[in-house]
């Protein structure tokens, strides 16, 4: 499988990152070397075996089913580039 | 007494203990070197003001009797953990500006133990690099050099923790590791780097990389002192759903150096083409120091060792693309200056194109890449089922009996900084040829100084355990650090 320059726009979309059109070329390039890599994945014998979700077969965790923390929106919004009036701001969603 | 900031964790113990020393001096003398050695770029947040009072309150504490075995002792934090206050950009420019709200679990350990927050340590962006030269701080350096003098990587992602450890600015570190990230970089620079068992210590607080990999461990100057921190950074934990819900030994009581009749296999897919004859020749020496010690030695087989690189450069990505989504400039960090009419995907897009380095902008696209529709199952579908194989491989040894593995722990030596080449990351990759393997695995790893190269740079061995032995581990680690005799520093030019 290879990378065009395309696809290397829509990737680089879904990732929410914007890339110049002058540097496609040398993204799709550089991830063709890396797929290219990963390829070798296809020598090994995987039928029947079942994917890997975790390393430790200790079973998830249990809690009750109630609220442990809250109550500190000053913290939540210490942080934000942009907070007004309880809320972070962001540029127009709708039209 | 003098160079105070050369001690072991377990000899200013002893000796604020005994009274000939105070935590306020301690920490002054870390404080003294940090501050003459700027040109290692290690410490990049400082904390001189936390660290004092918190060296007052150490005092205190051992006057009155109650000192843990960390009370007092002056450390670093590598950036990725988050600490109250105090700066947390995990190396990243995307995360300019943030002080976190809350406390890491490991961190919180710490200080309940008593130990001293000197500050934050350089990293590679995210955790994600060999060499710290993705960090937006710029690369720290190695302390130790070659004949020709030039700047030498201290490895990474946690550089900053093995350069000032190694340089003696604190007396341990904290690092994480998610494909090597502890261990390579104390090959590096002559320092002991443990990776504990996936779920022995907390990830809470610790901005995440790549979830089913990362741990975090203490780079010490002595195995003995990586026992006495992994006790002081390990804990249950409600808030990390993956932590074991194991009790926590006391490590340094099983550091006995009685490793007779334990069985030590030496993977033979490990000795790859055009390893080093240096590397070779260490390996040998090792398990030969491990048999003298009343160990038996045999070669084993880890069939799937050659696709841990590739599987681990699939899963990995594909992680760090969905941990790092939240970075999109809404609720901390850096945001993007919006032209007029922009709307929110250009916000996103913007912010991430400057907040992100290369290398992690790489990961992420790539990540972004095998999980979407139509790839999922040829990549990382494919690349988890090579990840069961690769930990079978393991589970099958010890099965048969094996109790450690002996490993080298990099291919190579320190290599100078600005020697791989940026547009073949695939290069930069085979760095962890010899560590990525356990982070798939879960198991817990150390690696040790053992022996220096024709140019006098530390060379490292690689012990890996039975998960949630780290106290079999340090055992074994503790004979081969003995036997080795390592005692080298580097030469004091910054």
């Amino acid at each position: 499988m290879s990378i065009t320059e395309d696809e290397a726009r829509k990737v680089a979309h879904l990732a929410r990152i914007a890339v110049e059109d002058a540097g496609l070329p040398a993204l799709a390039r550089e991830l063709n070397g890396i797929l290219h890599f990963m390829e070798q994945l296809n020598e090994v014998d995987v039928e029947g075996v079942e994917p890997m979700t975790g390393v430790t077969p200790l079973r998830l965790k249990r809690r009750e089913d109630v609220v442990t923390t809250g109550g500190m929106p000053d913290k939540i919004l210490s942080n934000a580039p942009d907070a007004r009036e309880g809320f972070f701001a962001v540029p127009k969603v709708m039209e | 007494m003098s160079d105070l900031n050369r001690l072991t964790i377990a000899a200013a113990r002893d000796a604020l203990a005994k009274g000939d020393v105070t935590a306020v001096e301690l920490t002054q003398a870390c404080l003294t070197a940090i501050e003459g050695a700027g040109a290692l770029n290690a410490f990049v947040h400082r904390t001189p003001d936390l660290a004092h009072e918190m060296a007052v309150a150490a005092d205190e504490r051992i006057r009155q009797g109650r000192a843990a075995p960390m009370t007092g002792i002056p450390v670093g934090i590598k950036d990725v953990f988050c600490v109250k206050g105090v700066p947390a950009q995990a190396g990243s420019r995307i995360l300019q500006g943030f002080r976190p709200e809350y406390e890491s679990t490991v961190t919180q350990n710490l200080w309940n133990a008593g130990a001293v927050m000197l500050g934050k340590l350089n990293q590679d962006e995210f955790a994600m690099g060999s060499t710290n030269e993705s960090s937006c701080y710029g690369p720290a350096v190695n302390p130790w050099k070659a004949e020709d003098g030039r700047a030498l990587t201290p490895g990474g992602s946690s550089g900053g923790s093995a350069a000032a450890v190694a340089a003696d600015l604190c007396l341990a570190a904290t690092g994480t590791d998610t494909g090597g990230s502890i261990r390579q970089p104390a090959a590096f620079t002559g320092t002991v780097g443990l990776k504990p068992t996936y779920g022995r210590v907390s990830r809470w607080g610790v901005i995440a990389y790549a979830s089913s990999l990362d741990q975090a461990g203490p780079m010490t100057k002595t195995v003995r002192d990586a026992a006495i921190m992994l006790g002081a950074m390990a804990s249950a934990d409600p808030q990390d759903s993956t932590c074991a819900d194991l009790p926590v030994p006391d490590f340094e009581a099983a550091l006995t150096g009685d490793i007779r009749g334990k069985r030590i296999g030496l993977p033979r897919e490990y000795r790859v083409d055009g390893m080093p004859a240096d590397i070779d020749a260490l390996w040998s020496q090792g398990a030969q120091m491990l048999r003298d010690a009343g160990a038996e030695v045999v070669e084993i087989s880890l069939p799937h060792t050659k696709y841990a690189l590739p599987a681990y450069y699939v899963i990995a990505p594909a992680e760090a693309s969905s941990n790092l989504a939240r970075y999109d400039g809404v609720r901390y960090g850096h945001r993007a200056r919006l032209g007029q009419g922009d709307g929110i995907t250009d916000m996103y897009e913007k912010t991430r194109a400057e907040g992100f380095g290369p290398e992690v902008q790489r990961r992420v696209m790539i990540g972004t890449y095998v999980l979407s529709a139509g790839f999922y199952d040829a990549y990382y579908n494919r690349a988890r089922k090579v990840r069961a194989l690769i930990k079978r491989d393991f589970d099958l040894a010890f099965a048969d009996g094996i109790d450690a593995i002996l490993a080298p722990a990099t291919p190579s030596a320190a290599f100078p900084l600005g020697s791989v080449d940026q547009d073949d990351p695939v290069q930069m990759y085979l760095n962890d040829v010899f560590t990525v393997t356990l982070n798939l695995a879960g198991l817990p790893g150390i690696a040790v100084p053992v022996g220096q190269d024709a140019r006098g740079l530390p060379l490292g061995l690689q012990l890996i355990g039975r998960p949630f032995e780290e106290a079999e581990l340090l055992n074994q680690a503790l004979v081969l650090e003995q036997a080795a005799g390592f005692v080298a520093k580097p030469d004091r030019w910054w």
